[in-house]
């Protein structure tokens, strides 16, 4: 990392940091920002990075909810009684009891949908292009319906988490802290991933599979592996969604496909795609203005956020990156030969 | 589930009540993915705004309909209008993506989605309405079998449809210049073809068609703004399972899944009807990739 | 590679967010009580939450109109804020947070439905802010001890409940066993269904009836043509179904086209599907719980009779033919909060926790009197059946207009 990256690296940390001291208020829209950049991240290094978009990472996202939930609740109480009860059982966890939940709960819902995503990969990685999208969108609905018909974990009714112990303050704190962490775990683990020879095999694969192929990469391999990442990041995140909402069901929470499930694909695109930066501006974007949106403009919020999409996908193809690439390509470390005796490189 | 096995061997006149519903759905169905199917095929965009489409159709007849033309001659008129909508959308939106990353144009027809869903709500309210189709039903073996005539006429929609579509794809010059252009449209353009007056009329009729299926679908089920998603995605299922390019193949299969749904709906329970199709889609996806296999081993 | 620029850009657009957000926070003006709302203004319950909103705004404007709540000598005027929780939970906690802390507000309106109030409770509860609601019916949310919520409401359970008995009753007084009856029926895969349909169970177990189809249906469809035709094969003498407004509308009109039909046919929401406008005969005989009535005695000084309130609503709102019950229990939220701020004669919210907790008020909606887990005890639901297009109180007893109609006649 070159020093003026590091020192900004840096800045960006401490803002971080600050965030939910200097704007207490806002500290809960912050962690769903951090959590809608891990999102965005891992989205793109299946789509931007490998060439397989994929319409499905959301059951990654719910999988890892409510395996965490289960876990919180079955080290207490027992798991079909609690739900079945509908809430009719009065809960009680000490703190012990759900930090450790809580560990476990989360460490869990970040194995749990890699050995998921293996599965898939198994069965899903022979499909090419529209049909491995359709595919994805399939297997995050199916999951989403059978665990509705599954009376064990709440069916339709949903799950209510426990409580987390501590003062309000405490609490919206320490889950922006680990919306946070993971998310720059991601971000950290991804720039390390995308500086190996593994992206340049996954970038392979994205440009041309089957020259890939016959000169003897094994893609099968190289796809489970990208996106058993993208499952471990998004199970952890859904962990800690789940905790942070209190209140787990199927359909709107756990497995929301037609809305997180395609907002992350439109954050990858929109900040620029096969980029590592690119999500995450695109995330920035996208969660600002929708949070601007449904504050000021109430009843017109889906159509200010449709016509932003359409606009940006009309004239910012590449996303923001792309563009930028375009016309600063200096910028990006690109030089440009030009005829006339200028220096190159000099904006 | 096996009670329910039980009562369809023990009174198999059930089972043509199952079918007949399941066809009628899948009838329906179909007119909502063979737009889908189309503009897929020949422009490669993604249409996931198509149930709002349907939707938009839907209020255009009881917007008629409220001003006392009967919903079924409404299909007339709303057909008209959507194709003119449709037109509008394409050289507005549409004609930009065409040429861009297939992916892409999906996230665009997610944002008019969106966008036609919130304006449909603004204009037309929330409440969720239907339309009372006018007429009866037939009632077969004793009562025991009840079909409504909308239902019928809706499958009746779907075989004129698919055979007008057929005629009209294999037998005119603009059907012609459609299936050059989704074979190759620089070759197509090179041969004089004007392929952004094809993209166009394609988008347009699915626009027709799905308007179609929405008066229909406000006579046998409901509309409201938000409820499109469901039928985007039931189309999106249909076309993916039936393989693109294979437009007989969408009725087909539109109609099996429709009779699926039925028969996992009686046996297992209404919760796993949604579940079957999407599963049934996945084992038909992985099915054709086994063949796929087979086929390359042998070849090699 | 150099990502200076995208550095700045997100350090610009993190900045942008900040100011943008800060500013978003507004301080209510001097005179005016504002109360927050998160509610499903669009999504899948969006014409459900137009109703809440709608009696919400209502009951406002009838309060101001009367002069507002005074309070220590000086006349408030409520005003409401609302956010859009598009029908999913996640979001409704997400706002309330928002609400509470962004914006300051001290006094919570519910949202819509049994699943975004189980997720607004928790939040409510944390922070201390005292939440009414009406639009949550689900036993579980009173359960779990929360001091800050109520519910004007009677619980979901008791929604279809009173079919079950009242079919068991009519079955005795024909000289039939109860537990010979069987029952068919189908529920919505979503918390307030499903709490309604353990109500069912539970007093089916009582009678000792059967239970022959038992089918949850999923939120997306609206065909239950399936189940339906499993219900002809299998003729139960009850059928009850809930689905919201969607599930009331599909069942009506395809009982009607596949000829399916019991004596007893009991669903939710049959005003809110606007049943008798839509099908007209072939909704004849339908039994329709109700949180309330137009019909019923009840009476008060902000808005007289119910009758009072049914009148007044229609004028102002020439969209709505008859007034569904998630309407008149909004504009009842709005009254509790005003009655609650009159006797607390403060704004803390302790305060007006604890005069929410020891309200005893007679409203056009029915009396309101909370048990300490903050449900309403002291307001009864009432059976209706849809008769000649219109619908009349059956049951219980002493509330009844007209007999009930038995056994149902398939309509034609």
């Amino acid at each position: 990392m070159t020093r003026k990256s590091l020192v900004l690296h840096l800045l960006l940390l401490a803002a971080g940091i600050a965030a939910p001291f200097l704007f207490p208020a806002h500290t809960v829209q912050f962690a769903v920002f951090w959590i809608f950049i891990l999102f965005a991240l891992t989205w793109d290094t299946m789509g931007g990075q490998m060439g397989y978009n994929s319409l499905g990472n959301i059951a990654f996202f719910g999988f890892g909810m409510y395996i965490c939930a289960v876990v919180q609740i079955a080290l207490v109480y027992n798991v079909g009684e609690y739900t079945a009860a509908n809430g009719a059982i009065k809960v009680d966890f000490t703190d012990q009891q759900y930090y450790t939940g809580l560990a476990l709960g989360v460490f869990l819902a970040a194995i749990g949908p890699v050995i998921l995503a293996a599965i898939l990969s198994w069965i899903l990685f022979g499909l090419r292009g529209p049909y491995f999208a359709i595919g994805t969108l399939g297997v995050a609905i199916a999951a989403a319906e059978l665990t509705s018909a599954w009376s064990w974990v709440g069916g339709g009714s949903g799950i209510s988490m426990p409580v987390f112990p501590g003062g309000p303050g405490v609490r919206e704190r320490f889950f922006y802290g680990a919306c946070m962490l993971a998310a720059i775990l991601c971000y950290l683990f991804l720039r390390w991933l995308y500086s190996t020879r593994f992206s340049l095999a996954i970038n392979a694969i994205r440009d041309d599979e089957e020259k890939a192929e016959a000169l003897g990469l094994h893609t099968g391999r190289y796809k489970m592996v990208a996106w058993s990442v993208s499952a471990f990041f998004l199970g952890i995140s859904g962990a800690l969604f789940g905790n942070m909402t209190g209140f787990v069901e199927p359909l709107e929470t756990a497995y929301p496909t037609l809305t997180f499930g395609i907002f992350m694909i439109a954050m990858a695109l929109l900040g620029g795609k096969g980029t590592l930066w690119g999500p995450i501006i695109g995330a920035t974007l996208f969660y600002t203005l929708r949070e601007l949106t449904w504050t000021y403009l109430l009843g017109w919020q889906y159509i200010a956020l449709g016509v932003l999409i359409i606009v940006n996908v009309v004239y910012f193809q590449q996303g923001i990156l792309g563009w930028l690439r375009d016309r600063k390509p200096e910028w990006f470390g690109v030089r440009v030969e030009t005829q006339s005796p200028k220096v190159p490189g000099k904006p | 589930m096996w009670d329910n096995l039980q009562i369809l061997v023990a009174a198999p006149v059930f089972n043509i009540q199952l079918w007949l519903n399941g066809l009628s759905v899948g009838a329906v169905f179909a007119l909502a993915a063979y737009g889908l199917a189309l503009v897929w095929g020949v422009t490669s965009v993604k249409n996931l705004a198509q149930g709002d489409f349907v939707m938009l159709g839907g209020y255009l007849g009881y917007e008629l309909s409220r001003h006392g033309v009967p919903p079924i001659a409404a299909i007339v008129p709303v057909a008209v209008l959507m194709f003119g909508y449709g037109w509008l959308i394409y050289k507005l939106i549409i004609r930009r993506v065409i040429q861009l990353d297939l992916f892409t144009s999906l996230l665009a027809t997610f944002g008019l989605a969106i966008t036609m869903q919130q304006v449909m709500n603004l204009l037309f309210g929330p409440d969720v309405r239907t339309l009372r189709s006018g007429f009866g039903r037939f009632q077969m073996f004793g009562g025991m079998v009840d079909i409504t005539q909308i239902r019928v006429i809706a499958f009746a929609m779907c075989a004129v449809l698919a055979v007008a579509m057929v005629l009209f794809l294999r037998k005119s010059r603009m059907g012609q210049a459609i299936r050059a252009t989704a074979q190759d449209p620089r070759a197509a353009r090179v041969l004089g073809v004007n392929t952004d007056l094809v993209y166009a009329l394609t988008f347009s009729i699915n626009s027709a068609i799905c308007g179609v299926a929405g008066v229909i679908i406000a006579m046998i089920w409901v509309i409201q703004p938000f409820y499109g998603i469901a039928y985007s995605v039931r189309a999106f299922v249909i076309v993916t399972a039936a393989g693109l390019g294979n437009f007989p193949a969408v009725i087909a299969t539109a109609l099996g899944l429709g009779v699926i749904e039925q028969y996992s709906g009686f046996v297992l329970g209404a919760q796993f009807q949604q579940a079957t199709v999407v599963s049934l889609l996945l084992i038909i996806l992985i099915w054709r990739q086994l063949l796929l296999r087979r086929h390359r081993l042998a070849l090699q | 590679m150099n990502v200076l620029c995208s550095k700045t850009a997100r350090l610009a657009g993190a900045a942008a967010v900040a100011a943008a957000l800060a500013f978003s926070g507004q301080a209510s003006a001097e005179d005016t009580i504002t109360l927050g709302s998160a509610i499903s203004i669009t999504g899948k319950y969006s014409q459900e939450g137009k109703n809440a909103s709608d009696g919400y705004n209502f009951g406002v404007k009838r309060v101001n109109e009367m002069g507002g709540v005074k309070i220590n000598g000086k006349n408030y005027k409520l005003a409401i804020k609302y956010y859009d929780d598009e029908s999913t939970p996640a979001r409704t906690a997400q706002l309330l947070e928002r609400i509470i802390n962004q914006d300051g507000i001290k006094y919570i309106l519910g949202p819509y439905g049994s699943g975004p109030t189980k997720a607004a409770a928790p939040v409510t509860e944390k922070y201390k802010i005292p939440m009414v609601e009406a639009e949550g019916a689900s036993r579980s949310l009173f359960t779990q001890g929360y001091r800050y919520m109520f519910a004007a409401l009677s619980t979901s359970e008791q929604y279809l409940a009173p079919v079950i008995d009242l079919a068991a009753e009519l079955a005795q007084k024909n000289g039939k066993n109860p537990s010979d009856l069987k029952i068919g029926m189908a529920f919505e895969n979503d918390p307030f269904s499903l709490d309604v349909r353990d109500g069912v169970v539970d007093e089916a177990k009582k009678h000792g009836m059967k239970i022959v189809v038992d089918d949850k249906m999923p939120r997306d469809l609206s065909d239950i043509s399936a189940t339906l035709t499993k219900i002809k094969a299998l003729r139960p003498d009850i059928i009850v179904f809930s689905g919201h407004t969607k599930g009331a509308t599909t069942a009506t009109r395809q009982m009607n086209e596949l000829g399916v039909n019991a004596s007893i046919v009991g669903m939710t929401h049959c005003e809110s599907a606007k049943l008798t406008s839509q099908f007209g005969k072939a909704a004849n005989g339908i039994l329709c719980p109700t949180q309330w009535a137009e019909t019923l005695k009840y009476k008060d000084d902000v808005f007289g009779t119910a009758m009072d309130y049914n009148k007044a609503f229609l004028a102002a709102h020439q969209e709505y033919k008859i007034v569904p019950y998630q309407v008149a229990q909004a504009s009842a939220v709005i009254e509790i909060w005003a009655d609650a701020f009159r006797r607390a004669q403060s704004m803390d919210t302790e305060k007006l926790r604890d005069a929410l907790a020891s309200t005893d008020l007679d409203t056009f909606y029915g009396h309101i009197k909370f048990s300490p887990a903050g449900n309403n005890i002291a307001k009864p639901m009432v059976l209706r059946q849809i008769q000649d297009d219109k619908y009349a109180v059956v049951a219980p007893t002493k509330y009844a207009s007209e007999p009930v109609e038995y056994p149902r006649k398939a309509p034609q």
